[in-house]
């Protein structure tokens, strides 16, 4: 950085132009005021293009996810958390312990500065709360038209306990399919925004980071764990549907023992969803051997985020790899993957 | 939500199947038509067949209103969206309707077409004020349900002589469709229909009135009734009394909502500013006499097949799909050999699978479980 300082962004009433991705002083100035401001880290702090850090012995997993959500602030979070969340999140399925995150954004011309540095805020708090730093990253800029204000990429590293090796793969008849709270909740926090659509909702979006819940999982239940999912787009009916397909297996579920907020239910109703179908972005499902159910669930039971944790069914064999559910009126049902899409740009 | 948790009681509707086993008289069949796609995604969504005795069969019928608009008018609604001034407004769940080659408003979008989603057809002439140099066309579908708001939007925009905003008319009429349905089962086809189950939300604008003509005509009986799976249950019962009894009226099982006359004011709009058409094609069902309405001439200005040069062009569903069978109840879903090969969901080729209200799409999607032949485990 040069020490011959320009003047100050104008984080108020400023905007992005070209210039912030040019390569130039303004684009340092960016990062430096707007970013690293937000993420400081020992790692942010060398400026170097890399982080470099030690490595314990063992599996690792890496995952890296995309956020293009509109509105870009929603009840409940806003696509700055929500790109920490997410990638935590997807870390944590494997029972991995996060360790580091990158964060990539691609910047409209013309994108309020205040707008993006209460992103970055958000991002920073999320970051630090969740104890997983933001080590590195990149900024583009594109001219107007060419982007929807902002979208992040982020990437995430993390450590596999020893003894866990989870995989959508792995249910097996007689599992047991256990859920972490109310579903629903991110999806029509996200709709309750959107130009067309508003709709008065106490509902906020559900957007969370999983690892300390996963930790205490894994705790509890050991390698009788067999696979977790975090059922983002496409819902709860995506991600079984998912194991059922990749697992070789059926699915059977009870819909009265599915929790979700009456709200939610209501929304869902108005909107003519199915809530099994509506993103979520601080849940997860999880299959279990059938003794460490019980030990599981009472486990979650004890961490904020898994209160709500409820046995939703089991797994069964199914040459057809049907995901069934007995409905709250007595009848059977397929629960389906959803055609099409439900809500376009939730995550 | 308390109100309609009642509705959706597992305990109470163990109550009416009970009820409806016993009374159902032995050695005899049930076919009842749900005519509405409410109708159908409740059965499916609910399991309610699993509650009936298996004497009871319910047939699917075609009140989807995206599942019968024909492949030519989103043929012509995509032309009018890939016009470079026109952007075109209308529901969601129309956006993915095949019209021919596959091509659907969801696809010309990704093209470049200005086709917008609203929630209502207020949104629709909004669009149109915010942005006075795009043409905004309304592609309005539907029964009687969603006829008023199309009325009421042509009404604001006359008031305020909004002259970029027009709509493209293709509501359609709930007993033409009844009527058709009875005619082609009673003249001779192999499978006649026991009675109907009359529609929810058209008849609180319609009443039960209408119904009277078909019950006469035809001789089935008409039990209208609301969209929970408790109400649906309820009417079958009401049914299986009417054949029982030999008796074929119109009975209201949706009481809480539906009176005979109707919604009169939401009438007398639509009859202010729609006019009958002499015929209107179906899609599975073909050309059906004056089913449907257009824009009436006091209200032209705004009609878009008068401002566009919008061709009557007919489509021909493929050969190979069974849907107009299917929607008049001779065959069911799978018995289509395009059903879950070359026809799903995702890409859907006919009138039946276009939407979760279709009688294929409900099959594929909730109870394709019941066609297999090992039971799970």
């Amino acid at each position: 950085m040069t020490t011959h300082r320009r003047r100050n962004l104008d984080l108020v009433h400023g905007r992005i132009d070209m210039t912030h991705g040019a390569g130039g002083r303004a684009m340092g100035q960016l990062i430096g005021d707007v970013f690293h401001s937000a993420f400081d880290n020992e790692w942010l702090r060398r400026g170097d293009d890399q982080a470099a850090f030690e490595v314990a012995g063992g599996r690792m997993v890496m995952t890296t996810d995309g956020y293009v959500v509109s509105p870009l602030f929603f009840p409940g979070g806003d696509i700055g958390s929500l790109a920490v969340h997410g990638t935590i999140n997807d870390i944590a399925m494997a029972a991995a312990r996060p360790l580091y995150l990158s964060a990539s954004f691609i910047l409209e011309e013309g994108f309020p500065l205040a707008d993006l540095a209460r992103i970055a805020r958000s991002m920073g708090d999320a970051s630090r709360t969740a104890g997983v730093p933001v080590v590195t990253g990149d900024t583009k800029v594109v001219e107007r038209g060419k982007a929807d204000g902002v979208f992040i990429a982020t990437t995430g590293i993390g450590a596999v306990p020893p003894g866990m090796d989870l995989s959508a793969d792995k249910a097996r008849p007689g599992d047991v399919v256990v859920l972490s709270g109310t579903i629903g909740d991110h999806g029509v926090a996200v709709m309750s925004k959107r130009r067309n659509v508003e709709f008065e909702t106490t509902i906020l979006s559900d957007s969370a980071p999983l690892h300390g819940l996963v930790a205490d999982m894994v705790a509890a239940a050991g390698p009788s764990l067999r696979l977790m999912r975090d059922p983002t787009r496409g819902g709860l009916s995506a991600t079984l549907n998912e194991v059922a397909d990749r697992s070789g297996v059926g699915i059977r579920l009870v819909e009265a023992a599915i929790p979700v907020k009456s709200e939610v239910a209501a929304a869902c109703e108005l909107l003519g969803l199915d809530p099994l179908d509506v993103a979520n972005e601080g849940k997860l499902v999880a299959v279990v051997a059938p003794d460490a159910a019980e030990r599981l669930v009472a486990a979650m039971r004890a961490h904020p985020l898994g209160r709500d944790a409820a046995i939703i069914g089991k797994v069964v064999a199914d040459r057809d790899r049907f995901v069934q559910m007995t409905t709250v009126f007595g009848g059977e049902r397929i629960v389906a993957w959803l055609a099409g899409e439900a809500l376009p740009r939730i995550c | 939500m308390k109100y309609v948790d009642e509705y959706r009681d597992g305990a109470l509707a163990r109550g009416v199947a009970e009820r409806i086993s016993a009374e159902v008289t032995l050695g005899r069949a049930y076919r009842f038509m749900e005519f509405c796609g409410g109708h159908t995604h409740a059965i499916s969504r609910y399991g309610i067949e699993d509650l009936l005795p298996t004497s009871i069969r319910m047939i699917h019928g075609p009140g989807c209103p995206v599942c019968v608009l024909p492949m030519g008018r989103v043929d012509a609604a995509i032309a009018l969206a890939l016009r470079p001034d026109v952007t075109l407004a209308t529901y969601g769940d129309v956006m993915r309707v095949p019209g021919s080659n596959g091509a659907s408003l969801l696809s010309a979008k990704a093209g470049g077409a200005d086709v917008r989603m609203v929630y209502s057809t207020l949104d629709a002439l909004r669009i149109a004020e915010d942005e006075p140099d795009r043409q905004v066309v309304f592609l309005a579908i539907g029964f009687e349900t969603t006829t008023p708001p199309t009325a009421a939007v042509l009404r604001r925009a006359r008031e305020r002589g909004c002259r970029n905003f027009s709509v493209f008319c293709n509501h359609v009429l709930t007993p033409p469709a009844m009527g058709a349905i009875l005619a082609d089962g009673s003249s001779g086809a192999a499978v006649a229909l026991d009675g109907l189950v009359g529609p929810a939300h058209v008849s609180t604008v319609i009443g039960t009135a209408p119904y009277v003509t078909i019950t006469e005509r035809y001789g089935k009986p008409v039990v209208v009734a609301g969209f929970e799976p408790l109400d649906i249950l309820q009417a079958v019962l009401m049914l299986v009394r009417q054949c029982n009894d030999g008796r074929h009226q119109v009975e209201n099982q949706y009481t809480r909502v539906v009176t005979p006359q109707g919604n009169v004011k939401a009438q007398a709009d639509m009859a202010e500013i729609f006019r009958l058409r002499d015929t209107f094609e179906w899609r599975g069902l073909g050309w059906l006499p004056e089913s449907a309405l257009a824009i009436a001439d006091p209200y032209a200005d705004f009609d878009a097949e008068k401002r566009f040069d919008i061709s009557r062009v007919t489509t021909a569903d493929n050969p190979a799909c069974e849907c107009g069978t299917i929607l008049r109840g001779l065959k069911r879903p799978a018995e289509c050999r395009l059903f879950g090969t070359a026809c799903t969901p995702e890409t859907p080729i006919g009138a039946c699978m276009v939407s979760s209200e279709g009688a294929c799409a409900a099959h594929w999607s909730y109870g394709r479980f019941r066609q297999r032949g090992t039971s799970p485990t």
